[in-house]
């Protein structure tokens, strides 16, 4: 059994017209979200997605969308505070 | 030439000098020493975080040569050591990008482990020249910082995703190059949530010793303050710390909720009300406690959401809309209640 976060909130999308199948999102996703099936990608877990942009990155033809980003509540609440985006405040200390 | 010509005093994990028609190479220890296990804990333990960096640039495993794989990692030394550590018997080249001292996963996320910083590191140390084939082997954890068909098209180098865990690397180079689908996925035992609790205990001092001050400074006026009521309405407040710190991140998957902070503030909930029990402590002053650690704790738990391999923005996001507002409410009604109990005398 693997943890599981809130449901339903993943922002990734996947445009099966642009797809050419190649199998790269299906290698980098850190948490099996994607399966290829008759030469295209298809997204088979969306839950278990934590939106680290991986997939999106890495598709040679642009068929992935996800608002990338860190899920760490003490980074938006510090962006919150400054004003700025989210920022773990942590850069140069290594404590993630 | 010799090593002193190189540099002075060459940095601990070094034991060497390999000398190719590309140039001369510091050759990696493969084995961590008591001084390398030393520091990784102090920085587990949030000392000596900074300056625990490796100097970005070409390391040699072994006695590579032309044919031999490129490994590419941060220059974050716990990284690079989780990396040598399991090479052992392998000649390999290791690839430092300069991540500013930042583990891989995390680096990539804010881009500096990215395709830039890693195509103006093949220029600036030669690697078109160092080998003869166009491959490099990088930790599938990069990935939300690389785009390998970029890579590809501005260096010719092709980027391969290696194992999640270091540990897998001689199996994958084994395994030609091909990683099984365990090793593609991230995992989260027991054992990797316990090197992160000495962390998240450091960062929540703050918030207990706030609640022990605002107990003290409660305590004071009355009476009949003893040290071991002092003591009694304390004790709580510290235990609202270990059930956000530690338990709630111990025991993740047993807690019922999908939501942090709601874990946290349920196990804050039902120790607090052990504890309560135990300390024979009834009536207003329970209600004031139930009310205050379990926003402690839950607000800890909600913390710990960063540390994690698997938490989405989106989820963070959604999560704090109702659990911040719920701790503030909570625990600002806890502060009145405690300064009612006072005037009350109780
Ligand atoms: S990386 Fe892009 S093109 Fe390749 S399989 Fe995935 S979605 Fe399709
Ligand atoms: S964003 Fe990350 S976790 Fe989500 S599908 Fe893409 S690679 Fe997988």
């Amino acid at each position: 059994m693997f943890l599981k976060y809130i449901k339903n909130v993943s922002t990734l999308e996947l445009n099966a017209s642009s797809c050419r199948g190649c199998g790269m999102c299906v290698e980098v996703c850190p948490h099996g979200v994607f399966a290829l099936s008759r030469n295209k990608a298809v997204v088979v877990d969306k839950d278990a997605c934590m939106e680290c942009g991986a997939c999106m990155r890495n598709c040679p033809f642009e068929a992935i969308r996800v608002s990338a980003g860190v899920g760490c509540a003490a980074a938006m609440i510090n962006g919150k505070l400054k004003g700025t985006s989210p920022d773990c405040g942590c850069c140069g200390t290594g404590c993630c | 030439m010799g090593e002193n010509d190189k540099n002075p005093s060459p940095p601990h994990y070094i034991v060497g000098w390999h000398k190719t028609l590309s140039g001369v190479f510091p050759v990696v220890d493969t084995k961590l020493t008591l001084r390398d296990k030393l520091f990784s804990f102090l920085v587990r333990l949030g000392i000596k975080r900074m300056g625990y960096m490796v100097n970005p640039g070409v390391y040699a495993v072994g006695k590579p040569g032309g044919d031999s794989p490129i490994l590419v990692t941060a220059n974050y030394k716990l990284s690079f050591d989780s990396l040598r550590k399991h090479l052992g018997a392998l000649d390999a080249w290791i690839l430092v990008l300069d991540t500013k001292g930042i583990n891989v996963w995390c680096a990539a996320g804010k881009g500096t482990f990215g395709t830039e910083e890693l195509i103006n590191k093949l220029r600036a140390f030669n690697i078109p020249f160092l080998v003869r084939h166009r491959h490099l082997i990088l930790p599938q954890l990069s990935a939300s910082g690389i785009a390998a068909h970029e890579v590809k098209r501005s260096t010719g180098f092709n980027v391969i995703y290696g194992p999640i865990r270091a540990s897998d690397i001689p199996y994958f180079l084994k395994n030609g190059c091909k990683a099984t689908k365990e090793m593609r996925r991230v995992t989260f035992t027991f054992m990797e949530r316990l090197v992160l609790i000495p962390i998240e205990l450091i960062q929540s001092w703050k918030i207990v010793l706030f609640a022990l001050l605002f107990q003290v400074l409660l305590s004071f006026p009355s009476p009949d303050t003893t040290f071991l009521s002092l003591v009694k309405n304390t004790l709580p407040y510290i235990n609202a710390a270990l059930s956000g710190a530690v338990l709630t991140p111990l025991f993740l998957p047993f807690i019922p909720g999908r939501s942090f902070a709601f874990k946290g503030g349920l196990t804050g909930f039902f120790t607090t009300l052990f504890f309560c029990l135990l300390l024979d402590l009834k009536g207003a002053v329970l209600l004031t406690h139930l009310f205050l650690a379990p926003s402690i704790s839950s607000y800890l738990a909600l913390n710990f959401t960063g540390a994690t391999p698997f938490t989405s923005p989106s989820g963070v996001k959604k999560e704090m809309k109702f659990s911040i507002p719920l701790i503030i409410i909570l625990s600002v009604s806890g502060i009145f209640l405690s300064i009612y109990n006072l005037w009350r005398g109780i």
